[in-house]
């Protein structure tokens, strides 16, 4: 996983409430067996139409969006399915961060596994946000921050621990191995075997 | 100090390092059940860095996601059937089980099937276990009183590597549902009300416990079908406390604890129900008594209405678009709208109660010619069972197809799909765009209104179909 400690950019908003994980990658690109080169299958069936070419009203398809790194979403976004496919295509594609003001649980898991910042905010900037699509923003990993051009400065919600892995780029696997002990204890003094 | 919940006694007895302001808990898991698609990027991770699995002997494997439900008598019988990358996927995830000695229970096993509906067919899913899967239905397994919860294919390894997860803990919400549900209104209605009353996100960062004198009278597979859906609710696990109908569906799987142990596993269980003074974070309240047959409108799961029911209104953006998607009109009504094709089957609705359902409103009866139906079993045991009973026969004879066990239609990466634009009225558990297929409209329902359904060609009430 690579540091992620400042995300710079444009802001390419999708306002739908709802974005489920089968509209970020559709099952059919599920029978992959490596992370890589998802960023083709984002969006599929929004972006492309039934012959393969990309759709030129949507959004990710408009110059607008060309280099943008945030994402602005509707609410409950990544609900669904568990798939890290979703994160996986998302960062392939090149954006490190969605804002929102409600992010799906294992989602948000998978993205913070995988170094994309998931930013909620209230509902006030949330509406400012989608009314100004790409305006230039700053997410400030280090102090929990999302500035806006005006020179606002958003809180958004990141535990400790999530945020130094982030900020060292380190993934949980190795603070888990070193448990290894404490693991083991557990294992031979737990009142039943499962 | 008041006292503790089912989920915070499960959760309670699997931390292994506690949860502080800096570092969440380390929280064993007692279960681990795998398929083919969310798993091999683990096992990748795991090889390039030299990783054992822990402890082999407490993860499961089965194919179910990509896999055909076609008749597959070899291996080589997926070249034919399957698109290359599937076929490669189901060859990965043999090779990967086989080299890391992990039990899988494939094609030459009697006990393949999906792997919610396996697990708890085995008896590996019992009360007070931690459960995951790298599926997000994982919340199936809190049916037993259970801690089940989706994880990511990271997770997958983390859970390969060290058998432990690093969580933080999640609120708590009780569902009380009250009533005698009237005829011909299931356990899959029951939750489809809950996710239109409570919302998609309602459950977001928290674990339910379904309670009340419904959820107690619902036998297990019932209890499956609502634990199922909710993650629809956004919820991390749903929960339902063990009981005597627990207690008995176990007793005697092969994965079960034997003699003297299960004993002293039933006394572990029956200490399991939340305490009287228990305290959750949030409390919802729903009385099933008038409850209806339940389909959806739209593009996700909380966009329900009673199958008698018109299409709501609504001037929000998100929701226009789901009606255009789904091509249904505001203020029309549900029943009537032309069927093309009808599901019967997924982790949600493929035990044999559900089939028996179905049958109910088969038997006799003819799929109307406009409709192409399938029907699929959740697993080898079932479909045997099923076919013992003399179930393929009703489904066949009235028109429908009868498959192998697996995911089939819930979710279009085996092969089997709805086309675009069709209408597909289906007992599985999401209808997102695209989910079953490429352009494909999808209606959730009941195995009862599925199968009135399909008899009907459009949508209908299953009730006056009923036998008597």
């Amino acid at each position: 996983m690579e540091k992620t400690e400042i995300v710079r950019s444009r802001t390419v908003v999708m306002p739908g409430t709802d974005i489920d994980t089968d509209q970020i990658v559709p099952a059919r690109f599920l029978t992959t067996t490596t992370r890589k080169g998802l960023g083709k299958a984002l969006f599929a069936d929004w972006r492309y139409d039934k012959d393969g070419k990309p759709k030129a009203d949507f959004i990710l398809n408009t110059p607008a969006a060309a280099g943008c790194k945030v994402l602005v979403a509707g609410n409950n976004f990544g609900c669904g399915s568990s798939r890290e496919h979703a994160p996986w295509a998302l960062i392939d594609f090149g954006i490190q961060a969605v804002i929102s003001t409600g992010i799906a649980d294992i989602f948000r898991s998978n993205s913070l596994k995988n170094g994309l910042v998931p930013v909620i905010v209230d509902q006030a900037t949330h509406t400012w946000l989608l009314a100004n699509p790409g305006v230039e923003v700053t997410i400030d990993v280090a102090s929990c921050e999302l500035r806006l051009p005006d020179g606002r400065s958003v809180a958004f919600p990141l535990d400790g621990f999530s945020k130094y892995c982030l900020l060292n780029g380190v993934d949980q696997l190795g603070y888990l191995l070193h448990q290894s002990d404490a693991i083991t204890r557990f294992e031979n003094e737990r009142a039943w075997k499962p | 100090m008041s006292g503790r919940s089912l989920f915070q006694k499960v959760w309670d007895d699997h931390i292994v390092v506690p949860e502080s302001a800096d570092t969440p808990a380390v929280l064993y898991i007692d279960l681990h059940l795998t398929h083919e698609v969310t798993t091999p990027e683990a096992f990748n991770v795991l090889r390039s860095r030299g990783l054992p699995i822990r402890r082999p002997d407490l993860t499961i494997a089965t194919l179910d996601h990509s896999t055909p439900t076609v008749p597959i008598t070899s291996l080589k019988d997926l070249d034919v059937v399957s698109e290359p990358a599937a076929a490669a996927q189901i060859r990965t995830m043999i090779e990967n089980c086989e080299k890391n000695g992990i039990r899988m229970y494939g094609y030459d096993s009697d006990s393949r099937g999906i792997v919610h509906v396996i697990g708890p067919e085995l008896g590996a899913t019992q009360p007070g276990k931690t459960i995951v899967c790298g599926d997000s239905h994982t919340s199936t397994h809190g049916a037993f009183g259970a801690i089940g919860f989706g994880i990511g294919t990271t997770e997958v390894g983390h859970v390969l590597a060290t058998q432990c997860l690093l969580q933080r803990r999640p609120k708590t919400l009780a569902i009380n549902v009250e009533g005698k549900l009237p005829r011909g209104v299931t356990a899959k209605d029951v939750i489809l009300a809950i996710i239109g009353k409570i919302g998609v996100g309602g459950g977001t960062g928290s674990v339910i416990e379904y309670r009340g004198t419904t959820i107690r009278g619902l036998d297990m597979e019932q209890r499956m079908t609502i634990c199922n859906m909710s993650i629809e609710a956004g919820a991390r696990a749903g929960m339902i406390a063990p009981d005597d109908a627990t207690i008995q569906y176990l007793n005697g799987r092969p994965l079960a604890p034997k003699g003297a142990d299960w004993d002293a596993a039933v006394a572990r269980w029956r200490a399991l129900p939340s305490d009287a003074d228990a305290r959750f974070d949030r409390e919802v309240s729903i009385d099933v008594s008038q409850l209806t047959p339940m389909v959806t409108f739209g593009t996700n799961p909380g966009m329900v209405v009673p199958v008698t029911d018109a299409v709501p209104v609504s001037d929000d953006a998100s929701f226009r678009k789901a009606l255009a998607y789904m091509k249904v009109e505001a203020g029309k009504p549900m029943l009537g709208m032309p069927v093309d094709v009808v599901f019967v089957g997924s982790c949600t609705n493929s035990r044999m109660s559900d089939l028996h359902d179905a049958a109910s409103i088969l038997r006799g009866r003819k799929v109307a010619k406009s409709v192409r139906m399938l029907v699929v079993p959740g697993s080898v045991q079932v479909q045997r069972q099923a076919e013992a009973e003399g179930l393929d026969k009703v489904f066949r004879e009235a028109g429908a197809e009868w498959r192998e066990a697996g995911c089939s239609m819930c979710l279009g990466m085996n092969g089997d799909i709805a086309l675009p634009g069709q209408l597909c009225v289906s007992t599985s558990n999401r209808n997102f765009e695209g989910r079953q297929g490429i352009g494909a409209r999808s209606v959730l329902a009941s195995p009862l209104t599925a199968a009135a359904s399909a008899i009907a060609g459009t949508i209908a009430d299953p009730r006056p179909l009923l036998p008597n």
